[in-house]
Formats: C-alpha cells, sequence, structure tokens
C-alpha cells in the first residue's frame, strides 16, 4: 500500500459559489438590482428596510425582499406593511443565508417574477461574522452598524467590513444621546474598507435616506448596464 | 459559529473526489485558509471528528494552513504583506488599498491518500 497526495485546489464552498453566481447572472438578466444587507441583531437592518422599501415604491420603483430570520416571522410580517411582495426565509438556527436558500425561496414566489423587479433586498440573519463568507449572488453588500453598537465595531468583524461595497450607519437619530463619536466611526470603517460609500441614515427621521435612494438607482443603472 | 458547516462541505468534496480513487483512505486533509475569512481553527479541528465520523475521512488528520493578507500597493508598485486584519494601509508608505492579493481564500488544497489493497 503506498500514500500519495492528490491535489484538489478547490474552494471548499464551492457549490455555494457555483449556485451564487448563477444567481447573479439570473439576477443581471432579469434587470434586478440584488442587495444583501448584514449587520449584528439589533442595528436596525428592518426598519431600515421598510422606511427604504416604502420610500422607492412611493417612486414608483419596484421593489420586493427575502428576509433571513431563525425561527420568527416577525420582519417579514412587518415589512410586506409597506406593500412590497416579502418572503421569509427561517433558517431554524443556521447562523447565515446561503445560495440555495435563496434559490430555494425565489422558486414558487407567488406573485414575484424578478423580471417585473427594480430591486431585491435580502435581509440576512443578524450575525456579523458567519454571512460574510456567503455569496448570495449579489451584486451590492451593504454592512450596517448602528449608533449604539461602539465605533470599534469595523474593526472587530474585519471580515465582514471589508468585503462590503457600501456602508450604513443607522439610528442616527439618538446619536447625540448615546455619545457616538461620528469621526472616530467613519475613520474605522475606512480603516478596514478604504473609499467605502458610507450613509448616515435614520429610518425614524428619514435622515440620510434621499442620499442612499440616489446611490440606489445610480447603482442600479451602472450595475445592469 | 458556521464552522461545523465549513468542516461538513469540507467531507462532502473529498468524499466527492474519492470517486476517482476507488478503494483509498484518507490519511490528511490539507487545507487554506485566508486570514481574513472569520474562521477559528480551533473550531474547525474540533469538529472534523464528529464531522468525519461514518465517512471514508473517519480517522483523518485536518492540517489548516493560514495564509496571510498581500494587499498590492499602488503607490509603492508591489505586492505587501500585512501583519494583521485591522488596517488596509501598505506597511511601507501608509497608503491604503482594496486590492487584496489573497487572505480570502477558504480551499482544500489537497488530500493525501492510502491507495486501496486492490490497486
Amino acid at each position: 500500500m503506498t500514500t500519495r497526495i492528490v491535489e484538489l485546489r478547490q474552494g471548499i464552498l464551492k457549490k455555494n459559489d457555483e449556485l451564487a453566481r448563477g444567481l447573479r447572472g439570473r439576477f443581471t438578466t432579469a434587470g434586478v438590482l440584488v442587495l444583501n444587507l448584514v449587520s449584528s441583531p439589533g442595528t436596525g437592518k428592518t426598519a431600515f428596510l421598510e422606511r427604504t422599501l416604502r420610500e422607492l415604491r412611493a417612486r414608483g420603483s419596484r421593489a420586493a425582499a427575502l428576509v433571513g430570520d431563525l425561527e420568527t416571522d416577525n420582519d417579514a410580517r412587518r415589512l410586506a406593511a409597506s406593500g412590497a411582495p416579502v418572503r421569509q426565509i427561517n433558517t431554524h438556527g443556521i447562523c447565515h443565508l446561503d445560495a440555495e436558500m435563496i434559490d430555494r425561496h425565489l422558486a414558487g414566489w407567488e406573485g414575484v417574477e424578478l423580471g417585473a423587479l427594480d430591486y431585491l433586498f435580502i435581509e440576512n440573519v443578524g450575525n456579523l461574522v458567519c454571512p460574510s463568507s456567503y455569496d448570495l449572488g449579489e451584486k451590492i453588500r451593504v454592512a450596517l452598524l448602528s449608533v449604539t453598537e461602539g465605533e470599534d465595531k469595523p474593526l472587530k468583524y474585519p471580515t465582514l467590513f471589508n468585503s462590503a461595497d457600501a456602508a450604513v450607519i443607522t439610528k442616527m437619530d439618538i446619536a447625540e444621546a448615546v455619545d457616538f463619536n461620528r469621526a472616530t466611526a467613519l475613520g474605522n470603517i475606512r480603516e478596514i474598507r478604504p473609499g467605502i460609500r458610507i450613509f448616515e441614515t435614520s429610518a425614524k427621521t428619514g435622515a440620510g435616506m434621499e442620499e442612499w435612494l440616489k446611490y440606489l438607482a445610480e447603482a442600479r443603472a451602472e450595475k445592469l448596464a | 459559529m458556521h464552522e461545523l458547516s465549513i468542516v461538513s462541505s469540507v467531507v462532502d468534496a473529498v468524499t466527492e473526489s474519492l470517486a476517482a480513487y476507488p478503494g483509498a483512505r484518507v490519511e490528511e486533509v490539507r487545507l487554506r485558509v485566508g486570514a481574513l475569512q472569520s474562521v477559528v481553527v480551533e473550531s474547525l479541528e474540533f469538529c472534523w471528528g464528529i464531522a468525519t465520523e461514518g465517512t471514508p475521512l473517519a480517522g483523518s488528520r485536518l492540517v489548516v494552513k493560514t495564509v496571510p493578507v498581500v494587499m498590492h500597493c499602488a503607490a509603492c508598485a508591489a505586492d505587501v504583506e500585512l501583519e494583521g486584519v485591522q488596517s488596509f494601509r501598505c506597511p511601507q508608505c501608509g497608503q491604503p488599498s482594496n486590492e487584496l492579493r489573497q487572505g480570502r481564500e477558504l480551499e482544500i488544497e489537497s488530500i493525501e491518500i492510502e491507495d486501496g489493497v486492490t490497486n
């Protein structure tokens, strides 16, 4: 009996990556801009998305959302109030969404045709670690951070912030009350991801939403061109 | 946290590739993991025994090689290695850069197998 080395040189998440590549192709063909929203639990992803969906619909854009959650469908119900089509993905304990879950939930999503959408938002499970390894076929990965979380969060979770295309700071309306150090937070985000676009927002007051919506429209035109 | 999912994917991928080597026994599996992947090597090792149980990989060793982050610095016109993942600036000139050359790997490099008796 002999021992030998067999070179494999293959990605561990090859299956996920291949599926994600297929999804990205489908999204581009359908002309829908897909965004993957990632943050800690409690950052306010749902509130931010609620406001985004509402504002987009008011402007005549067609937007839908897939929402990842461990067990409940509370977020999906909140988002559906915006009038946009929303589908819940329950991961049952799995700490991240993967491309297979996206593929499965797009299939048989009643009343939703990718080709009839301008934007599809994927709200990931609240977690700043695991989602960073899983490509969902999105064009834009958005890292969200609230003013209550501590300005050094990007330094604590560099993997996620470094892989993000845009960053959103939420709950700016209470920044002063929680002594949020804006300069430090922005500096830390840029230290991990030089040149990244950063949006300072409040889903409550609507601050920063105009700029964010403008970015979405431009990104859609540019990425799908 | 997702180390068990990663290890399970490794077991599946290696099992698939073993189809080409009937009767072979896996001695060792070598992974390359980028410093920028939030993967805890100890957790991978901890999961290995459980995830390989009852598979052709049972009893094999897991070897994980960490790959440092290397970025391209336009100012220095060179690829430079970073010491950590807390700052994406060139250690030589201080210029920030987004052009990563390595550090995000999550791959199976190779496997060491013992050929089956029939071979």
